[in-house]
């Protein structure tokens, strides 16, 4: 290998969890060879083949597309959700990133809302039944009208387009110290506010959207921020105020 | 057996109203005592479940992932093709319809590709009254730009997020029906088998993913929307989850497999960067439509690309196909870049690249505008690779992408066992030989929401609800069969993970049977491929138990799957000696290096079945007739 | 009824509630820099109270307004904690600020700060008081003060609750606008700076008068 001058060795900090209810605990591994050109996610597939080799219990994560857009994987990193590169989930996290010798933290998801399901493995049902609870607009199969019928202006369409990037990746709720869905909320609501087709059901929306958020035990909103930080697709804050002003609106109907 | 595709007749503008009519349709009051199971939901299990929940069946979806809306869909970046011919430059359903067989190198149905291309602008309108945020001019129209293989605009695109952005709308819609109780979502569930009673489908054994549990839920009728099977290359841009799984399962229980050679390599992926990479990224080939493609025309010419002059640069697509250009369709795209690398002429590591060329793009229409159309895509190339595309040219590679083969369906998108639906990917049915560039969206939505609604129901007119129970003899015996290979998988306890398994079938698979096969590289594969199978089943190791949460356990089915699948997949390949489309048969070819097919023996779809694990299949064969189209050669020049 | 019961309509309700005490604490800060016009404390205590009816008025409502923000500030806080139970091994910050993770603290030292504040110069019942009038016969509020503050434990104790009120305001200030709805992503930076800079001014406004008694600079 061209690179295997420049490879790393680092020390691997993991959660290890056998099931919701057992109690976790951080394993300590070395992950040996490692190539600044691959991904953290692919740095951790050889620490497995090894744990696999040696006849132990490889570590449970969520993965699927590899390319930052299917939402799957979820790992804090060093305390960060997706490791803190900017718009960056962790399977487009690269290992140049890290430094040789480096130690690294590697934990779950946490929130009340997503319970463990193994080691890094988290359920992130309760984001679907958000969506669920309101997050469309209720277009028949069939018997609607021509795509240009509805004129919407480029600004429109690329405010809703911003918010519609979300991915469901849940790193907002992972970051907010109030383990809130708010941002994850917020971008559905404004993608739908502001398109005409959205906008008949915005009301019965925004409520029901909300009162699912609370139901399901996320926290409440305190506008930490962290959340747009955390998020892999840059998703702003200004969603979280549109939904506020969208759920004032409804309070007025 | 000559397969009969069950297509309508008459005129192919009448056909697929005239179809609808012929049609049986189900009693409102009678349709939630039908139960259908719907596994997979991308966009066409997406589209297809919350259809036909609304119109009031009873339906069950399950897919392998934690939430509908992570389906391998969600990745497509470019963009999905309709007829409405909003830019005014001469499109219509007749010439998508055209494009689509000329593109598929002749090797489809009419009638299917017609109706496809006919709910093609229903397609559209669904979606944006769903709120997918498709892009739009100044003036608030949609906006369109032209993909591989067209003349005109008519892809319709939301950023480089069009796939994502089309799922999610699928998903909401499937969102709304959960909330209403017509569908029931099974996430983290596997299909690990199809229940057959009585020569119908009845329904299907699936392992919850989280407990371990295997437990088998029976319906009225089984559609299939799993997706392709690339991974059997083991690297390529499909998700690691895409599996041939449920479409094999299925297979070995006696629905036909069609034209499993048929495979596609994209031409603009990131090259590979080293042997411990586990999958390749795209970039959408909509950067075709400013990029330029070229390599030196030096032999090992390893200069900085700005160090190389013009005159020393080859842009060979615009060279050999001037009407075309880079836009040239993505099987002679991918070649001609395999041709430059095979030449030494390569650039990157290993020589396995060649360059796509923003400059001249960026001094005509300005960085700003090529960061608008494309700046995810640049974003993530420099996550990749660390380079900046704004300034050094991109490197791409070829790599497997889309699996134009799949199970055999009919008109009416069922396959030769009745009661088993196959929609997207998963089927065979439009894109003949090779897929055109944003037409797999369509395909996978045209079918969810506008094929399987009307079909299905014509199915379901002629049986009885609810008379297979989960305590039937078939359920009972496809639990203990699945349990009985989960158990043989962590038995066996072997010195060899099943990702190295999966390394090695790769490896041999993009080898032998990629994007240039030989009678002697298919016969080649077809001896080792047995080997790494029964080395497989001696020495693999998978630790856990069955009744947990395991991914290795998970994968390892996949994996095993794919070693019996890659063998049919070569099969398929050598039988049939022509080239066509992404089947390239290197023996094959016109002066020039085109595909050459031969119409007078092969002009069929081969669907294969299933007899015995390493026992040769059997072949039966659909011909394919062209009444609307002349067989002509595709020529792109 | 959402209002009371639903995360957003109690946000907005601690927001309002909130600012209102901001306006409070402005008009304060204010009224309690007359301290360095000679008599002008004294004289502006007399016209705030020439009004009772008024002035019981305005106490009503700045306790009810009080009494929301907190018992839904302590709420709200307790139902966050509680979405949030295991805490990471190693967190790391990005945005979050003191200030914002801080909230309910800062709050229930405020709290108690208050309590404190209105039995010491409102109802006056703390042992340094010293009551007396002025040389016009108006009840001499500068003297008391200044009595007060000379005592070093009881200016520092001010000071240190306005460096809680600072730390409460620089994240409420701009909080109160992204609650509201008003925020685009051009806006909310600009509302930060000015909840910093309102916050930072509260705290100097109100922290130079215990600072310049017990320093000696203004002397009683
Ligand atoms: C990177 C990339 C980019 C692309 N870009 C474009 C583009 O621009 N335009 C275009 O038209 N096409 C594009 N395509 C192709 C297109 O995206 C796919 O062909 C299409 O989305 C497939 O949809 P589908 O619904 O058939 O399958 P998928 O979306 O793959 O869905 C498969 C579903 O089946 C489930 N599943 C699979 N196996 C099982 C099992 N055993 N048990 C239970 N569930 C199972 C999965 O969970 C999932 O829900 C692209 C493809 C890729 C990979
Ligand atoms: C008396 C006890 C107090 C308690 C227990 C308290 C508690 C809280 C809490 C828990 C929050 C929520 C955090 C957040 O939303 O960011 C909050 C917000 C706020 N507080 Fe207080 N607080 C108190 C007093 C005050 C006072 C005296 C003021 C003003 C002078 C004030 C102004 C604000 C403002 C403006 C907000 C922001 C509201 C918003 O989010 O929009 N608070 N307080
Ligand atoms: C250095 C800082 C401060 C000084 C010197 C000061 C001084 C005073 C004085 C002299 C009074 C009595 C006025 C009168 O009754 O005639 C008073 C009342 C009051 N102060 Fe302050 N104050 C300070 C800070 C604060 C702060 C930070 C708050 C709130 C958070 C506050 C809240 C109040 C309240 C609620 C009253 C009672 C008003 C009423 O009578 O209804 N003060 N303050
Ligand atoms: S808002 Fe961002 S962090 Fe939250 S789910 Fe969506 S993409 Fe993930
Ligand atoms: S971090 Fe949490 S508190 Fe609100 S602004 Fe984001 S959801
Ligand atoms: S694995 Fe799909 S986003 Fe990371």
């Amino acid at each position: 290998m061209s690179h295997h001058d420049k490879n790393m060795t680092l020390t691997l900090h993991v959660w290890r969890q056998k099931g919701p209810k057992d109690p976790g605990k951080f394993e300590v591994y070395e992950a040996k060879d490692v190539s600044p050109d691959q991904s953290f996610l692919e740095m951790l597939d050889d620490v497995n083949e090894e744990l696999i080799k040696q006849g132990k219990d490889p570590i449970a994560f969520d993965h699927d597309c590899r390319e930052g857009i299917c939402g799957m994987c979820s790992q804090v990193i060093n305390g960060i959700p997706h490791g803190g590169m900017d718009r960056t989930t962790v399977c487009q996290l690269h290992m140049r990133m890290f430094k040789n010798g480096d130690a690294i933290y590697i934990e779950p998801w946490r929130a009340r809302a997503f319970p463990i399901i193994k080691d890094l493995v988290v359920d992130r049902g309760a984001l679907d039944t958000i969506i669920q609870a309101g997050g469309y607009t209720s277009a028949h199969t069939g018997g609607v009208a021509d795509g240009n019928a509805l004129l919407i202006p480029k600004d429109d369409a690329d405010y809703a387009m911003d918010a519609a990037e979300c991915i469901g990746c849940g790193a907002c709720v992972a970051g907010c110290p109030n383990g809130s869905a708010m941002l994850f909320t917020s971008a559905k609501v404004s993608q739908l506010a502001v398109l005409p087709q959205g906008k008949a059901e915005a009301t019965r929306r925004v409520k029901a959207m909300t009162e699912t958020l609370q139901e399901c035990g996320f926290g409440n909103c305190t506008n930490h921020y962290e959340c747009q930080a955390a998020c892999p697709k840059g998703i702003n804050v200004k969603f979280i105020a549109t939904l506020n002003r969208e759920y004032l609106k409804s309070l007025c109907k | 057996m000559i397969l009969d595709g069950k297509c309508p007749t008459g005129p192919i503008e009448k056909t697929w109203d005239k179809h609808r009519f012929d049609m049986k349709l189900v009693n409102p009051a009678n349709k939630r005592k039908y139960k259908i199971l719907v596994v997979g939901t991308g966009l066409a299990g997406g589209a297809a479940a919350a259809s036909l929940g609304e119109l009031g069946y009873n339906v069950e979806a399950f897919c392998y992932q934690d939430s509908p809306r992570r389906a391998h869909s969600i990745a497509a970046q470019g963009g999905i093709n309709a007829a409405k011919n909003y830019p005014n430059d001469g499109d219509s359903i007749y010439r998508l319809f055209y494009d689509t067989i000329k593109g598929g190198d002749f090797r489809a149905r009419e009638a299917d590709v017609w109706r496809l291309a006919q709910v093609s602008n229903n397609i559209i309108d669904q979606c944006v009254a769903q709120g997918v945020p498709f892009a739009r001019d100044y003036a608030g129209y949609l906006d369109n730009r032209s993909f591989g293989g067209a003349q005109v605009s008519r892809t319709f695109y939301a950023r480089g997020q069009t796939g994502q952005q089309l799922l999610l709308g699928a998903y909401s819609a499937l969102a709304r029906q959960i909330k209403a109780g017509t569908v029931k979502m099974f996430p983290r569930t596997e299909m690990l088998d199809l229940v057959v009673v009585d020569g119908e489908a009845k329904g299907i054994t699936i392992r919850d993913l989280v407990t371990g549990e295997i437990r088998t839920h029976v319906g009225d009728a089984v559609v299939l929307c799993t997706g392709g099977y690339v991974n059997v290359f083991y690297l390529s841009t499909n998700a690691m989850g895409c599996s041939v799984t449920a479409a094999w399962k299925a297979h070995k229980k006696g629905a036909f497999f069609a034209n499993p050679c048929y495979t596609q390599i994209h031409p603009t992926c990131i090259p590979q960067h080293g042997d411990k990479q586990s999958k390749l990224t795209l970039m959408s080939e909509s950067l075709r439509n400013d990029g330029r493609c070229w390599v030196p025309k030096k032999q090992g010419d390893n200069r900085a690309p700005g160090q190389i002059p013009d005159e020393d640069r080859d842009y060979y697509l615009e060279r050999k196909y001037p009407s075309f250009g880079n836009l040239a369709p993505r099987d002679i795209a991918s070649r001609a870049a395999k041709e430059q690398c095979d030449d030494n002429r390569g650039v990157g590591p290993g020589g396995r690249g060649v360059y796509l060329d923003f400059a001249s793009s960026i001094q005509r229409l300005g960085e700003s505008t090529i960061r608008e159309r494309y700046g995810n895509l640049f974003e993530m190339y420099e996550k990749i690779t660390d380079e900046n595309a704004y300034k050094v040219p991109m490197r791409i590679y070829p790599a497997p992408h889309y699996s134009m083969g799949g199970l055999w369906v009919d008109y009416n998108c069922m396959s030769n066992v009745p009661g088993l639906f196959v929609l997207g990917e998963a089927n065979f049915s439009v894109h003949g030989a090779n897929r055109l560039g944003a037409s797999a969206l369509m395909q996978g939505l045209a079918d969810g929401y506008f094929v399987i609604p009307y079909t299905i129901a014509d199915y379901l007119a002629r049986i009885t609800p609810g008379k297979v129970k989960a305590d039937h003899p078939e359920c009972k015996k496809s639990v203990e069969d699945v349990n009985n290979d989960l158990k043989k998988f962590v038995s066996i306890n072997g010195k060899k993970t099943v990702t190295e398994f999966h390394r090695e079938l790769g490896k041999i698979m993009w080898n032998n049977v990629g994007m240039a096969r030989s009678e002697e590289s298919c016969k080649e594969a077809l001896k080792v491929i047995p080997q790494i199978r029964e080395e497989f089943w001696k020495n693999v190791k998978v630790s856990g138990s069955g009744a947990e949460f395991n991914q290795q356990l998970e994968n390892a089915g996949r994996v095993a799957d794919f070693l019996e699948f890659a063998e049919l997949m070569t099969l398929d390949a050598l039988h049939r000696n022509e080239s066509c489309g992404g089947h390239f048969r290197v023996e094959h070819q016109m002066p020039d290096g085109e595909a050459k097919r031969d119409d007078e023996n092969y002009c069929y779809a081969a669907a294969w079945e299933f007899k015995g694990v390493g026992k040769e299949p059997e072949l039966h064969k659909e011909p394919l007739k062209f009444e609307n189209v002349h067989l002509a050669i595709r020529s792109y020049k | 009824m959402q209002l009371f019961t639903s995360s957003v309509g109690r946000k907005v309700l601690m927001a309002i509630t909130g600012q209102f005490m901001v306006l409070f604490v402005i008009v304060h800060m204010l009224g309690n820099s007359s301290i360095f016009i000679p008599g002008g404390i004294n004289a502006y205590a007399e016209h705030l109270h020439a009004l009772p009816p008024l002035v019981w008025a305005f106490r009503l409502v700045m306790l009810v307004a009080a009494g929301i923000h907190i018992l839904f500030g302590i709420q709200l806080s307790l139902e966050n904690r509680a979405a949030n139970p295991d805490t990471y091994a190693v967190k790391n910050y990005k945005k979050a600020t003191m200030g914002s993770l801080s909230m309910l603290y800062t709050g229930l030292l405020l709290l108690s700060f208050i309590i404190y504040h209105l039995l010491h110069f409102t109802i006056r019942a703390t042992p340094d008081i010293k009551l007396g009038v002025d040389s016009l016969g108006r009840f001499d509020v500068f003297g008391m003060v200044t009595n007060s503050f000379s005592h070093g434990i009881i200016a520092f104790i001010y000071i240190a609750a306005m460096v809680v009120l600072f730390l409460h305001l620089s994240h409420g200030i701009q909080s109160f606008f992204q609650t509201m709805g008003w925020n685009n992503d051009k806006s909310l930076p600009v509302f930060s700076k000015i909840g910093m800079i309102a916050a930072v001014v509260l705290l100097l406004g109100y922290a130079t008068i215990p600072f310049v008694i017990v320093t000696g600079i203004l002397k009683g």
